[in-house]
């Protein structure tokens, strides 16, 4: 059979070095040169892992600083089923939907009137965006600072310790990084 | 266009000549058999696996050869592919015990990684062990980007050759491109991946103690890990975009941090971008090559402007008080990306046949969800997938020869091959199956009586969804408006379909022309024939591809894109 053989054993053969040699030298290597990322960017504090540094953590509580709105079900920043909000902008549920997350926001802060920054109040398309705009993170100072007993100075200098920069993409800071650094610093 | 989209832009395809130059010269000498000095270590291997297979270096084959050994090997793949995924549940590295996926689903999801579609009707970290990830889908994501090359060689030769029937072995241009350019470079580029944060284990998920629990969920938070760079590298190079994870490009997991997002959106369309050059040389004329590079990057830049200009106009629902006012709208994409990235992306994955997203289409603005659709419903021919996006173009260029050989009543030739009846015909089947199947799958789907349940935005966007859906299988790129519930057996089985026959049908219809022209002479050029390398013929080229586009598509696109714009400004 000199159409078979060709047939079976490059298929055979190919899917061997693709799908199993490759992935398997390839795990190896990049557990020798990059274990931490390869295994999560995992958190570990006091022997309990608190999370990732690249998955974000949805939360209700006003001692923390919150994240961006997630559409993951059943539960927001469910890290074991990603999906992202596909409301399109002609949706009427869209704008229905950004009111009622900034009156949520609100309730928790009723005295504070400055206006929202928008990615405080749409969803992300992973439904697990780690990252808040050091705006929206100021938008929540004053509520952590009551919260927790602290002065308005301390958590500002917090977050301005947490706004990443880079060459691409916007400044951002990373909440669950941030949250956990005010836990450092005080228990609620 | 604003102006950093605007610089964005003309970066990416500064780099696309920077490093697709080389690469496409490193291709040409992979398909030319030329001797790789760069990877001497896998010439046994290659060697090796020729005697396994009981044929030698310098097989030959005529079109009707090639396209048999080709549609042979992915049937075996595509059969494979669909054991697998039936049988997860009995086989080891399946660590969270998925149960198999149903036969519906399991065809579709076959269908779509062997056509390099990669559509998604599942997400990846709630169904698949890691066996089916590595062993099922990663293969495919190899071997359908390399099925797609070795067409491309096949006509390069076809048209280079004179008199000949010889178009190379599918074998060994099958081996060699896996060995020599697919699984090295997705080395590197895993790599570089894994430093930015992929995720790259055999550890199924891990349990993190909340902060504070948000209400409705577990005491833990559950975080899905799993061999996603190696599967990563090859999706984003092979032009297939088939997500690890549900969430695709826009997942942390996936895509960390906005520089592995920027070399991302390289990755998307590098292989295609070396194309043109692999071509250019391998048909001794580098000129051609160029011609084609420029052309292409004209309709992703067309298309990128159209996109740019919709996405940066305000939002209503966002426009309320109590708001900072900005210009479009984050829903639905990641902070880290931003708007001009994410809008990036979205064209270059559509004029690309990847298929990864870093934002969710669906929320975008109606405008930049019809210039993703043109982009695909032109073939996808601005660069598109590996291999298929040079092959799709140069059937554009066959019926750009012609139409103007018609206009000056000149034979039409291209690089001294005459174009004629026989390979007009095929050209024209190239272009009309998949627009077939993007008009009539979607209005049977608009005309079955449970498609209001299926679809997740109300009114014209309705619409889109549908049409994005049939125009995404059928240009086998993979990307969704993803609000829409496609795991239906309908549409399972109708874009698996769809998938197969767009695929595999215009592939021969191109190994036909590859035969046709090779067995022609070769013609010197004289003072009347069409040179197609000049801004004319790249004029020529550009319209006709937007011409035949607009006159399929343009009564589609209004009752969707075009009426949901109008209806919203």
């Amino acid at each position: 059979m000199t159409f078979l053989r060709p047939l079976f054993v490059s298929f055979g053969a190919l899917t061997l070095i693709t799908g199993l040699a490759y992935p398997a030298a390839f795990t190896a290597l990049a557990k020798i040169t990059f274990p931490w990322q390869a295994g999560g960017s995992l958190l570990v504090i006091d022997g309990k892992l608190r999370g990732s540094s690249l998955i974000g953590q949805a939360t209700e509580d006003p001692h923390y600083f919150w994240g961006r709105p997630s559409s993951t079900a059943p539960f927001p920043t469910n890290a074991a089923a990603s999906g992202g909000s596909t409301l399109a902008a002609s949706n009427p549920t869209l704008a229905q939907a950004v009111t009622d997350r900034m009156r949520i926001l609100k309730a928790v802060d009723p005295d504070n009137s400055a206006p929202l920054p928008q990615d405080l109040i749409t969803a992300s398309a992973s439904g697990l965006d780690p990252h808040i705009s050091p705006e929206s993170a100021h938008w929540q100072v004053a509520r952590i600072a009551r919260n927790r007993g602290l002065t308005t100075e301390r958590v500002k200098n917090l977050v301005a310790q947490h706004v990443q920069r880079s060459l691409f993409g916007p400044p951002r800071v990373n909440v669950l990084e941030l949250n956990l650094a005010l836990d450092a610093q005080a228990h609620p | 266009m604003n102006a950093p989209l605007l610089l964005l832009l003309a970066t990416l395809l500064g780099l696309l000549v920077l490093f697709g130059r080389p690469l496409g010269e490193y291709l040409g000498n992979v398909l030319e058999r030329e001797p790789v000095a760069s990877a001497r270590f896998l010439v046994p291997v290659e060697r090796g696996l020729y005697r396994a297979m009981g044929i030698d270096a310098n097989d030959r084959m005529d079109w009707k050869r090639y396209l048999g050994a080709l549609l042979a090997f992915n049937l075996v793949g595509l059969v494979f592919l669909i054991g697998l995924l039936l049988l997860q549940h009995r086989l080891p590295l399946n660590p969270q015990g998925f149960p198999p996926m149903g036969w519906a689903l399991a065809f579709n999801t076959a269908s779509s990684f062997v056509s390099n579609t990669n559509w998604q009707a599942y997400s990846g970290e709630v169904v698949l062990g890691h066996l089916a990830q590595s062993l099922g889908l990663t293969v495919q994501n190899f071997l359908s980007a390399a099925t797609g090359l070795t067409v491309m060689a096949a006509l390069a030769r076809g048209i280079r050759r004179r008199k000949a029937t010889n178009l190379g072995s599918f074998w060994v241009d099958l081996v060699r491109l896996t060995l020599y350019v697919l699984v090295p470079l997705s080395m590197a580029f895993g790599l570089f991946l894994v430093s930015q944060g992929v995720v790259q284990t055999w550890l199924p998920s891990v349990k993190a103690l909340w902060l504070s629990a948000p209400s409705g969920a577990p005491a833990e938070q559950t975080i899905a890990l799993g061999p996603a760079a190696s599967q990563i590298a090859i999706k984003m190079l092979g032009t297939n975009g088939g997500g690890f994870f549900g969430a695709n490009g826009a997942h942390p997991f996936e895509n960390p941090t906005p520089l592995s997002n920027v070399v991302q959106i390289i990755a998307i369309l590098l292989i295609p971008a070396a194309c043109c050059f692999a071509f250019g040389k391998m048909v001794r004329d580098r000129r051609q090559g160029w011609a084609l590079f420029v052309a292409m990057g004209l309709l992703l830049a067309l298309a990128t402007g159209l996109a740019g200009w919709a996405e940066h106009r305000p939002v209503p629902a966002l426009q309320q008080a109590g708001i900072v006012h900005t210009a479009g709208s984050l829903e639905g994409k990641e902070l880290r990306n931003g708007l001009d990235t994410s809008l990036l992306w979205s064209t270059a994955t559509t004029a690309a046949s990847s298929g990864s997203v870093n934002a969710q289409h669906d929320a975008m603005s109606p405008l930049a969800g019809l210039s993703q659709m043109v982009l695909m419903q032109i073939g996808e021919v601005a660069f598109g997938g590996v291999g298929s996006g040079l092959y799709g173009m140069l059937i554009f260029v066959f019926i750009g020869v012609f139409v103007s050989g018609l206009m000056v009543g000149r034979t039409p030739e291209y690089l001294g091959k005459k174009v004629e009846v026989f390979e007009m015909k095929m050209a024209a089947l190239v272009v009309l199956i998949p627009s077939m199947f993007i008009l009539v799958g979607t209005a049977l789907t608009v005309l079955h009586p449970q498609v209001s349940t299926w679809v997740s935005n109300p009114g014209p966007h309705a619409f889109s969804q549908i049409l994005y859906t049939w125009t995404s299988a059928s240009a086998n790129n993979g990307s969704a408006f993803a609000g829409m519930n496609v795991n239906t057996p309908f549409l399972n089985i109708g874009l698996g379909v769809a998938m197969l026959a767009c695929r595999f049908a215009p592939i021969a219809a191109v190994l036909a022309i590859a035969g046709s022209l090779g067995s022609k002479k070769r013609t010197p050029p004289g003072p009347g024939t069409l040179p197609t390398h000049g801004p004319l013929f790249i004029g020529v080229l550009v319209s006709i591809v937007l011409l035949v586009g607009a006159l399929t598509f343009l009564p589609a696109l209004a009752l969707g894109p075009v009426a949901e714009h109008f209806a919203a400004h």
